[in-house]
């Protein structure tokens, strides 16, 4: 599928998502709430297809943090770039993707090590990087540490 | 006797700790297992020991600097990652390298992955109980390792493609040292075989084991020769083409067999591929600059780029976001191997200890790439 | 008898100090590399040297282990493998022991370096080593089977368990050349056995240092390690000894029967340079598996032994009965 079919299909399944078409794949900008149904429509949806989740990450906006989940087809080769805003920033919450494509499991872990996102529903969401009493998620902005040198 | 508190579980099960520091996990992966006699019931891989947190740490490097970081992520593809870097950033300025520069990088990213993939041999020999491959191996890969030494100074970490093209021009040596080391593989391939790969206990210890299946190979986000063993075409450079792989011939290697022995056989038929594509090169490298002409301080614009490119071990993105500003605002790598690791719990469940080192060594890891 | 133990005890560490070089030289011959070749005459000293660094180390005992118990295997491992020094005859008439039964005695002794290991494996309180320590008991009870039958094929063809009567027997041709094909198997099936046995690669599973780290010897260092590795090597002479004894001869020159002339040059040539010839021969071929193969995984070990080894040899002794019934051999 063309991009703008992908636009036109993902429309009528979200009528408030927004699109960036600024960047090389297209990009569709959905709260985080709408995250889980979208992404089950996107896998299981014959004509979507996209089985191969291969970034999965986050971005530290300040006042909102952006996950971004760039998805692959491997049957028809289209590629689109989904992020879920969250704009609680204090504690971070979504829905976590693993039950979809297995590979966000350790993903997940990595995010919420380093960003404190919280993922509902996932089999085993621990510190994976850092030690369990790690204070601070240190890829955030506002993260300091008395060890951090400033440039 | 005092094995620890927890060493045994409720269930019966035997928990033993793989690593941090074990021969078998080629550096400091930690695996937690659950034995049942000699199988395994579970695996839990615990990373960390090496994090150096190269994605914070680029977010305080200039576009020029944080290419270079990025050889310290997967140590054996250094010019495949810089690649990486490089091209990710010349996305952003929408600029490309100079035909001779690609050239360059086309051949040192391929000697990249014929040494890597030596390493990956000799390992995994080793691993198996054989110590004798890992000289044949070894012997190579040295050859490999003095043209580098010789193109960029360096010989495992090395720092070579910039953003444009590369930092130097090539040795006037380099073609003829390039063409020594490829007969030199040509001449010495079939020991390989003769040695390992005809061994019936070799070939009794891969075959059926760690098996994956297609749809768990994309579903685990697999790359690479892991991925392509399994029957997924992932190779980057077939599917997206960079610095211009789209102009050359050579095949993607695929195998249907899933298990540790379609892997084996996966990357050494890509070695011969990496000889093949280095032989339609080194005659052919076009005249002219060795780097486009990029401004001092690199500044991209507002925006995110995601480029990936195939290391040895498979899909390596870099996505950057930039808030139009010198340095990166966030920079995240999609690592290859932190892709296949994730895999390995569901390869290894049934299987022994045994096997689980059979399947690190086919998957071949490598750890600061992981922890990055 | 005191002096003869002595002379024993200092053959036995030297001859361990010349399969220690010759390992390293074989293992370099394999690897396309030059071995050790600073310290001393082409490297020779370099086990000296060895020797006197893990001398010198600490003699570490873990807290936790069962302090007794741990230190003791090393030396229930080195006491079992020299016993079993004993009966073999080194040269003509030249036996510390000869004993009649030497057969049974080499292979009942050998069987007993397992108690060490296990020991070794379980006072570590260590996993990998309890692990190793497991394995080592189910292989070297498996594998003790084949040994046994195939001696027994020659047991039977000689109607006697002492190895000079063995030795005497092929004055007129070595068993392996005088027992057609049976004997051949038997030959082959016990240097594949014995090594298993004697736990050197391909089927070194105990130690398994890519699995376990170092098995059954991970916590132990300095001169308790190298007492493991002196028992290892002293092993490995024994069995190259028993296999030169029994099949090839011991230190019986190459005999023709009925070629007299011939016979009589052969004679010319020490007794006891061919018996250390076929030891060191057969030691070599050992060495050899060990720098080629990979390791066997530790069920197609136990299914190698069950399901191919054990039944041959079951045949095998057989056939080599009827064989001895019928007087088919030689």
């Amino acid at each position: 599928m063309t991009n703008e079919e992908l636009k036109y299909n993902i429309t009528e399944l979200l009528p408030a998502a927004f699109y960036d078409e600024a960047s090389e794949f297209l990009t569709v900008i959905i709260p985080s709430e709408a995250l889980l149904p979208l992404m089950k429509e996107l896998r299981s949806k014959k004509e979507f297809d996209f089985d191969y989740l291969f970034c999965l990450t986050c971005v530290d906006w300040k006042d909102h943090l952006m996950m971004v989940y760039h998805l692959l087809s491997k049957t028809h080769n289209h590629t689109i770039v989904v992020k879920a805003k969250i704009t609680d920033t204090v504690n971070p919450q979504i829905e976590s993707v693993n039950g979809i494509w297995k590979t966000a499991e350790l993903n997940e872990d990595e995010v919420f090590d380093l960003f404190g996102v919280k993922f509902l529903n996932h089999p085993n969401l621990r510190r994976l990087f850092l030690e369990d009493d790690w204070a601070g998620y240190p890829l955030r902005k506002n993260y300091t540490d008395e060890h951090m040198i400033k440039l | 006797m005092l094995l620890g508190e927890d060493y045994i579980t409720e269930e019966g099960e035997f928990v033993i700790n793989m690593g941090p520091q074990h021969p078998a996990t080629h550096g400091v992966l930690h695996m937690k297992i659950w034995l049942d006699g000699e199988t395994i019931k579970k695996v839990e891989p615990h990373l960390g020991y090496i994090h150096r947190s190269i994605e914070k740490m680029s977010e305080s490097l200039s576009y020029r600097q944080f290419v270079f970081v990025t050889s310290r992520m997967d140590y054996l593809s250094a010019h495949i990652n810089n690649q990486a870097c490089a091209l990710a950033v010349e996305k952003g300025l929408q600029i490309e390298a100079t035909p001779r520069a690609q050239a360059i990088r086309v051949i040192m990213a391929e000697l990249t992955r014929l040494a890597s993939h030596q390493l990956w041999w000799a390992c995994a020999g080793l691993d198996l109980g054989g110590v004798t491959p890992f000289f044949y191996a070894f012997r190579e890969r040295e050859a490999i390792n003095d043209v580098m030494e010789e193109t960029c100074g360096a010989r495992l970490t090395q720092n070579y493609m910039v953003p444009g093209g590369v930092m130097n021009d090539i040795h006037p040596n380099f073609q003829k040292r390039v063409k020594d080391v490829l007969k030199q593989i040509k001449d010495n391939f079939h020991e390989y075989d003769e040695i390992l790969t005809g061994n019936v206990i070799f070939q009794n210890r891969l075959k059926d084991v760690g098996y994956i299946s297609k749809e768990d190979a994309v579903s685990y986000g697999c790359t690479g020769p892991t991925a392509r063993a399994s029957g997924v075409s992932c190779d980057i450079r077939k599917l997206f083409p960079y610095d211009g792989y789209d102009k050359l011939q050579f095949e993607e290697i695929l195998s249907t067999g899933g298990d540790s022995w379609a892997r084996y056989q996966v990357r050494m038929a890509e070695m011969l591929q990496s000889v093949h594509i280095i032989e339609q090169l080194i005659d052919n490298i076009p005249e002219g600059d060795f780097a486009a002409k990029t401004k001092v301080v690199i500044k991209l614009p507002k925006g995110d780029f995601y480029q990936r490119v195939e290391t040895a071990r498979g899909e390596l993105g870099v996505y950057l976001v930039s808030d139009g500003a010198a340095v990166p605002y966030r920079c995240h790598y999609r690592s290859p191997n932190f892709a296949n690791l994730s895999a390995i719990p569901r390869m290894a469940k049934g299987a022994k200890i045994g096997d689980l080192v059979a399947i690190m060594a086919t998957v071949d890891l490598v750890i600061p790439d992981i922890d990055r | 008898m005191v002096i003869t133990g002595v002379c024993l005890l200092v053959f036995l560490v030297l001859l361990c100090f010349f399969l220690g070089y010759m390992e390293r030289k074989v293992a370099a011959f394999m690897e396309i590399r030059l071995g050790p070749n600073r310290v001393g005459p082409k490297g020779s000293l370099q086990i000296v040297a060895d020797t006197v660094k893990l001398l010198f180390k600490e003699g570490l005992t873990p807290d936790c282990a069962d302090k007794f118990l741990f230190n003791l295997a090393p030396g229930i491992m080195v006491v079992t493998s020299m016993l079993a020094v004993a009966p073999i005859a080194f040269a003509k008439d030249f036996q510390i022991w000869n004993i009649n039964i030497g057969v049974l005695y080499v292979s009942a002794i050998s069987s007993m370096g397992v108690i060490g290991i296990l020991m070794a494996g379980w006072s570590s309180s260590n996993k990998y080593s309890l692990i190793g320590a497991m394995r080592s008991g189910a292989q070297i009870v498996s594998y003790e089977l084949s040994i046994g039958l195939s001696l027994i094929s020659i047991v039977i063809l000689t109607g006697s368990l002492s190895l000079s009567d063995i030795v005497y027997s092929q004055a007129n041709g070595w068993w392996i050349f005088k027992g057609h094909i049976p004997i051949i198997i038997s030959f082959v099936i016990f240097i594949i056995a014995s090594t298993a046995e004697i736990n050197r690669a391909p089927f070194d599973l105990t130690e398994a240092e890519q699995e376990l780290t170092g098995g059954f010897h991970t916590e132990y260092a300095g001169m308790k390690f190298a007492m493991f590795l002196l028992s290892e090597y002293i092993n490995l002479f024994i069995v190259s000894a028993i296999a030169a004894t029994i099949f090839l001869g011991g230190w019986m020159p190459f005999h023709i029967g009925g070629l007299e002339g011939f016979n009589h040059i052969m004679d010319f040539i020490p007794s006891s340079i061919w018996f250390f010839g076929k030891t060191f021969f057969i030691i070599f071929v050992i060495m050899w598996f060990r720098w080629t193969f990979p390791r066997l995984r530790i069920d197609q070990l136990l299914n190698l032994e069950w399901k191919y080894l054990l039944p041959i040899s079951m045949v095998n002794v057989l056939l080599v009965t009827l064989m001895a019934i019928m007087g088919w051999h030689f």
